[in-house]
């Protein structure tokens, strides 16, 4: 079937769509928002789903530690709180990189969404190193019903800072070739509501799993 | 916004003149190795499709498909209840039978033949051209069937999972289970599941997003309001599963402790995290057969539906207040006095909004000018016959009552009355219904007729027998039962088995005359009008099939069952004001052909979708057999995400939306997705 | 539905003076409000770490929960910017959330969880 280029009439509309965003029209919605900006936050509200089952199978099976180590063995919170911190400000690195994609500024952006995927990078490293430690201290991934709650809701959490990780970089790289036509700030905050979910989770987990007391 | 480049070769029919010759538009150079596929005809054009109307006839297709491979499932499995200790089937092969012929009928066709429908009519009911992401709309399809083979496969790989649809643990354990059945089952439907969730996410956006002009949410079709609710179960329900299926996997293959009683694990684990997608599940599985038939009756009744906001409302009670009930399959599990009376209050009220339906279709009914199509019986029957299963469910939902009736065939007869009568029954009446616009043919309407009775009668012989089988304690999900546990008198084991397994050849038969149908009308069906049934919504303010773009020009719309009141008009007569029929569907669409954009824009086909589809049976397989496929698999997946975001944006797939403001083609959108 | 209009963009160089204009609507949180609210929430976690050091016994739990949901929704509603946005965003993902924590509180219950 052929496509017809025939110059179009304007269309009437009649019910006042407003348009999305950031100047120029992009194309006009049902309730004035971003396609892409609506499938992130639905994709966000079902991760709580996900997540939550995850925290749930922790929180039932935590005290069961049977003869291995249990938490207050092997949690080192001061290692712990460091890297909390630390992905904590990769949020704001995060802002930073929305905030200047807004402002057209390509340089920047690519400046704090790298510093972001850096910090997201050591924590990734951090939780590494805890799991090492950890699996040397006699905690491994089948040793107990907490050991192996604890390895499936960190470990999947760590893999979604990893995906966030490449993405980020993936991301920057894009830019920097110029790849991204059109609306670059809506992609870079989309990965970002992405970035600040998965900071957000850890709140919890920091909390929920290391922090209260057993 | 992207147009649409390929090479063309007949001009496209935009409203009744051309008012240009076509263009011929070629591909532009892209990044990648290999050139867009541009084909509009042949296979190619349906593998690469990103049309809603291709993926929907897809996903049509293949779940008739598992429809037929769970049906002879069934078959067998009666075959083998038909006498007592009978040797059809041996207890291994039983075991398998029962769970493949659940999971085959639940998630290979219920859930994508609704999502047929969906994928075909939302966009048409909306008035809108595609959905919201084509590109991820075609990635759920395959991703379906490649699931959906990928679970299969294990019939042919030392055996089908055995541990029932609903895979209780312990008995889920490699020690009870130790072929890879289950392995399969569990990799299979994550698969599946991804599918689910980004068409849910896909269709949430589109109804919120790209609904015509003047179509407020409550002037929206009851089968668009009904998928609505159902794509946000969808979305929050396969989460849970999700996380159900990771912790059997890594039981399996890792050996993680999850349900590992040794170690002090819960069995209760796996069955709330089951249940707790399990129940939404059921709504998902009814809810829009309940859409389709609000449809149906009220064109067949010659009336608009009766009390469309409660209709609506009660959709969305239904979806929030069946997320509180899911423990009342866990009666007899040892859940405590408290929980169990909280369940069964909960499960007691969520028959009320169902009811609140029920009596508004058959108000549509009531003083209507009934025509008696083929479409218009099944959703009567459905009527009738999911009532019938809502009766026995809410003698379910009383927990003493359950007690008995757990794990007997009274909860077997329950659910199929409300799936085979309510589900099933309702995507008939919607393939008879919507059948000539999708194809431009009528199905036959005498064949439809034998079809609809023999299934009418034939779930009537197959499952009204099991209330008495289970009454009389015949259990579930036992390979045989004991001729020392007959009885005699009329409610004697061995003959109401007997009536039932008729009546399910009776099914098979009524199944079968609908496959010949479509054969029949295929090869000399009479060519359909674009509104044989004078019709009420907007898919049928299109031509028959529609045109690729569905609409020439995008509709505004002014009130509900817009296309009805295009037609009809409110006229004062002598024997008072009378709505009276100004206008044929035909006028209806040459007002708005004559009307035609100029400029339409459509989503080029891709080679992504597909191509990332690939990538997740080869990890599964390589999680069974050897590692090195999955990264090979793993590998597959980056070159298809990359290769998908890096999709030329001049050729990438746009949103589609009411005609764009005259800018031209230099606005260019970042598409991600 | 309204749409809200998100902000205004910053084009160029300079940073809007203040940090957020009062009529919400029409605003542009600024890099500078932005490192505020990370010092707010950087100052919330030293506080939740103490707490492996000072012990309060039994209000350990309530304090870092209600800590624990004090970041959530800072980050939420500033850093992803829902208190700004389009209440249509709001509705759609606090469904979810709200959905989590009911469905899984009443999971734990059913164990006993919370008798303890």
């Amino acid at each position: 079937m052929a496509d017809i280029t025939i110059h179009e009439p304007e269309a009437a509309q009649v019910e006042a769509a407003s348009h999305d965003d950031h100047g120029h029209d992009d194309h006009v919605t049902s309730t004035g928002l971003s396609n892409n900006k609506m499938a992130m936050w639905l994709f966000l509200g079902s991760e709580c789903l996900l997540f939550g089952g995850l925290i749930s199978t922790y929180m039932l099976y935590r005290g069961r530690q049977g003869s291995g180590p249990g938490p207050a063995q092997v949690f080192d919170i001061p290692l712990t709180s460091v890297s909390s911190f630390i992905l904590l400000m990769s949020s704001l690195t995060m802002v930073l990189a929305v905030n200047a994609a807004k402002r057209l500024d390509d340089k920047n952006t690519r400046l704090w969404l790298m510093a972001t995927a850096l910090l997201g990078a050591l924590f990734v490293g951090g939780q590494v190193y805890e799991f090492t430690a950890f699996y040397q201290e006699g905690l491994g991934f089948t040793t107990s019903l907490f050991s192996s709650s604890f390895f499936t809701l960190t470990g999947f959490h760590g893999v979604h800072v990893a995906l966030g990780v490449i993405m980020l970089i993936a991301l920057a790289a894009i830019i920097g070739r110029g790849r991204i036509s059109g609306d670059k700030a809506e992609v870079v905050e989309m990965v970002g509501l992405y970035w600040h979910f998965v900071d957000v989770v850890w709140v919890v987990i920091f909390t929920l799993v290391y922090l209260i007391p057993a | 916004m992207a147009i649409i480049e390929r090479p063309s070769l007949a001009p496209v029919v935009v409203g009744d003149s051309v008012a240009n010759p076509p263009a011929l538009v070629t591909p532009t150079a892209a990044l990648g190795v290999f050139k867009r596929p541009v084909s509009t005809t042949g296979w190619k054009s349906w593998v690469f499709t990103v049309d809603h109307k291709k993926i929907g006839i897809m996903y049509g297709a293949v779940a008739m498909f598992f429809f037929i491979v769970g049906g002879v499932e069934a078959l067998l499995i009666r075959l083998q209840l038909a006498a007592p200790d009978n040797t059809v089937l041996s207890a291994d092969l039983y075991n398998q039978m029962f769970t493949m012929h659940a999971t085959t009928m639940v998630f290979l066709f219920v859930m994508p033949m609704a999502a047929a429908f969906a994928n075909y009519f939302l966009p048409l009911q909306i008035g809108a051209r595609d959905v919201a992401f084509p590109r991820i709309n075609a990635a759920g399809f395959w991703l379906f069937l490649f699931g959906g083979l990928f679970l299969n496969s294990a019939w042919f790989l030392g055996g089908a999972a055995d541990g029932g649809w609903f895979m209780y643990s312990p008995n889920s354990s490699p020690l009870f289970s130790p072929s890879h059945g289950i392995d399969f089952w569990v990799l299979g439907l994550q698969i599946t599941g991804i599918a689910s969730l980004i068409g849910a996410i896909n269709l949430i956006v589109t109804i919120l997003n790209m609904r015509a002009p003047g179509m407020s949410l409550m002037r929206m079709p009851v089968f668009t309001w009904m998928q609505l609710v159902v794509q946000f179960l969808l979305l929050f329900a396969m989460p849970v599963i999700t996380v159900a299926l990771f912790l059997l996997n890594f039981q399996r293959i890792f050996g993680a402790a999850f349900f590992d009683v040794d170690k002090g694990a819960d069995p209760l684990l796996w069955q709330h995290l089951f249940w707790i997608f399990g129940h939404p599940e059921v709504y998902i599985i009814i809810l829009p057969s309940f859409g389709i038939i609000s449809e149906v009756l009220p064109t067949f009744a010659r009336k608009p539906l009766f009390g469309y906001k409660f209709v609506v409302f009660s959709g969305a009670a239904i979806g929030f207040i069946g997320w509180g009930v899911w423990a009342h399959h866990m009666f007899a599990s040892g859940l405590g006095p408290v929980s169990v009376a909280v369940f069964s209050a909960a499960t007691m009220l969520v028959a009320i909004p169902t009811g609140v339906k029920i009596c508004n279709w058959t108000l549509t009914l009531w003083g209507g000018k009934l025509w008696f199509t083929t479409a218009m019986n099944f959703a009567i029957g459905v009527i009738v016959l999911f009532t019938i299963g809502g009766l026995s469910g809410v003698t379910h939902a009383s927990a003493p009552a359950d007690t008995q009736q757990t794990d007997t065939y009274h909860i077997v007869a329950h659910f199929h009355y409300v799936i085979v009568g309510g589900a099933v029954m309702g995507l008939f009446s919607g393939f008879y219904y919507w059948w000539p616009k999708v194809f431009g043919k009528m199905l036959s309407e005498r064949l439809g007729k034998w079809n609809f009775w023999l299934m009418f009668f034939g779930v009537n012989l197959t499952f009204a027998p099991m209330h008495i089988l289970g009454m009389q304690g015949m259990p579930r999900r036992m390979v045989v039962w004991p001729s020392k546990l007959t009885g005699e008198g009329f409610f004697n084991l061995d003959f109401w088995n007997k009536v039932s397994t008729l009546g399910s050849f009776t099914i098979a038969l009524g199944v079968l005359l609908f496959v010949i149908n479509i054969f029949v009308t295929t090869k000399k069906g009479a060519k359909a009008p674009l509104d044989p049934w004078d019709a009420r919504t907007l898919e049928w303010m299109t031509a028959s099939p529609p045109k690729e773009h569905n609409f020439d020009t995008i509709p505004t719309v002014h009130a509900l069952d817009e296309f009805f009141h295009r037609k009809y008009e409110e006229v004062d007569t002598d024997a008072g004001p009378r709505l009276v029929k100004v206008k044929t569907g035909e006028e209806v669409l040459a007002i708005e052909e004559a009307a035609a954009d100029a400029q339409i824009h459509l989503p080029s086909p891709s080679y992504w979708p597909i191509v990332l589809a690939l990538a997740f049976p080869v990890i599964a397989y390589g999680v069974i057999f050897n590692v090195m496929l999955s990264v090979v698999g793993a590998g597959i997946l980056v070159i298809a995400l990359f290769g998908w975001v890096l999709e030329p944006s001049v050729a990438d797939d746009s949103d589609y939306d009411p005609p764009a403001e005259g800018s031209g083609p230099t606005k260019e959108l970042a598409s991600i997705g | 539905m309204s749409a809200l209009t998100e902000h205004v963009e910053d084009h160029g160089h300079a940073q809007a003076s203040g940090d957020v204009t009062a009529n919400d609507g029409h605003h542009a949180p600024t890099d500078r409000y932005f490192i505020k609210v990370a010092l707010v929430l950087a100052l919330l976690t030293a506080l939740e770490t103490s707490t492996y050091w000072i012990h309060i016994g039994g209000f350990a739990t309530p304090l870092l929960l209600i800590l624990m949901a004090i970041k959530f929704f800072m980050i939420v509603l500033i850093f992803m910017h829902l208190k700004f946005d389009n209440k249509v965003l709001s509705v759609l993902f606090y469904m979810g959330l709200g959905l989590a924590l009911l469905v899984y509180i009443v999971f734990l219950s059913t164990f006993q969880f919370f008798a303890r």
